[in-house]
């Protein structure tokens, strides 16, 4: 089986409250909070698709989109 | 099905605090169902009051929001009358162990088939940080302003002794531990109680000063241990979550259609 592609970080902007667990417990230190305080991708390069952001996210707002993943929704 | 499929996207985003742990059982259980492969159908989620309990009303299954500590009595007569529903109880730890705890003790001695979920965060946050049975001695609450003197149950040995067929501890922190345990209770056939501690960084975290969510989820992580680890035998104040008891005995709903059948007599 192929290793997951990252092919986005989908962050629901109205239903984040920018708690800031996704951004302190992100083994590569990927996700930062923005002006708004809300979270963004700031290094998506560096990201291991783990997806313990998405798995942690107290208000559902992430969801890691992979290549392999992307390609059975079309 | 995706877990947004099994959430009433028109209510989100939900009325929990920043960092709140309950969004993160909901997380946690979504995930568990979807592993499963549940229709919403065959799901009904009954839950009584407080912050916890507001989780009835995200999910996208046959849902009902009852009364404060009575979530257990609603759901027992939901699955005697459709045994072939899987219940699934989430309160919290004031709603399941002060208002209704002669509900949990005498629904875990029944051992009919249903998942409990305790998510224990150790405060009435709805009401504003009041203590709860959860509180533990020494902990700060909005009612307990110089330390609480109350001692906490232990939920898992309060089950264990009540007789819950499965009974099971983990965190907020632990994720993927806390689906594989949600999974694992729903498929249970018996009475099973997950307890689930949950960070409310509103009340608790600020009262005793831990923190914000990150820093009460890092507490957790130190705090706790797995069943029999080395930790907690050079450590015996670390928390130890896991399965504590996984076993089977005659289910209520199944014990009571052979009552039926017994005194049919084989008419029908």
């Amino acid at each position: 089986m192929a290793k997951p592609k990252l092919k986005a970080h989908r962050i629901a902007r109205d239903w984040c409250k920018g708690c800031g667990i996704c951004i302190e417990f992100c083994p590569k230190k990927v996700l930062e909070l923005d002006t708004e305080a809300k979270a963004v991708a700031a290094r998506p390069e560096d990201c291991i698709v783990c997806k313990l952001c998405e798995l942690r996210c107290p208000d559902l707002a992430i969801e890691i989109e992979t290549e392999r993943e992307g390609a059975n929704h079309e | 099905m995706a877990i947004k499929d099994y959430i009433r996207e028109r209510f989100f985003p939900h009325m929990w605090c920043p960092g709140c742990g309950h969004g993160m059982v909901l997380n946690g259980l979504l995930r568990a169902i979807e592993t499963l492969g549940m229709s919403k159908n065959e799901i009904v989620m009954v839950s009584g009051i407080g912050c916890s309990s507001r989780i009835s009303g995200y999910v996208d299954f046959h849902t009902l929001h009852t009364i404060h500590g009575r979530a257990l009595a609603f759901a027992t007569g939901v699955k005697m009358s459709r045994p072939e529903l899987n219940l699934i109880v989430p309160m919290g730890d004031g709603d399941a162990l002060s208002i209704g705890g002669n509900h949990f003790i005498h629904a875990c001695r029944r051992n009919i088939a249903m998942t409990a979920i305790v998510m224990n965060n150790r405060i009435y946050g709805m009401t504003g940080g009041q203590f709860s049975p959860l509180t533990g001695y020494g902990a700060m609450a909005t009612t307990a302003p110089y330390r609480n003197i109350d001692h906490g149950f232990d939920i898992v040995q309060l089950a264990m002794a009540a007789g819950a067929t499965y009974v099971a501890r983990t965190t907020t922190y632990h994720v993927k531990q806390m689906t594989e345990i949600l999974r694992d209770a729903i498929i249970h056939e018996g009475f099973s109680v997950v307890e689930i501690m949950s960070q409310c960084p509103t009340y608790f975290g600020r009262k005793n000063k831990i923190g914000d969510a990150p820093e009460m989820l890092e507490w957790f992580k130190n705090t706790t241990t797995p069943i029999g680890s080395k930790a907690k035998q050079e450590d015996p104040s670390l928390i130890e979550r896991g399965v504590f008891v996984q076993k089977e005995l005659p289910e209520y709903c199944s014990e009571y259609a052979k009552v039926v059948e017994r005194a049919m007599k084989g008419r029908s």
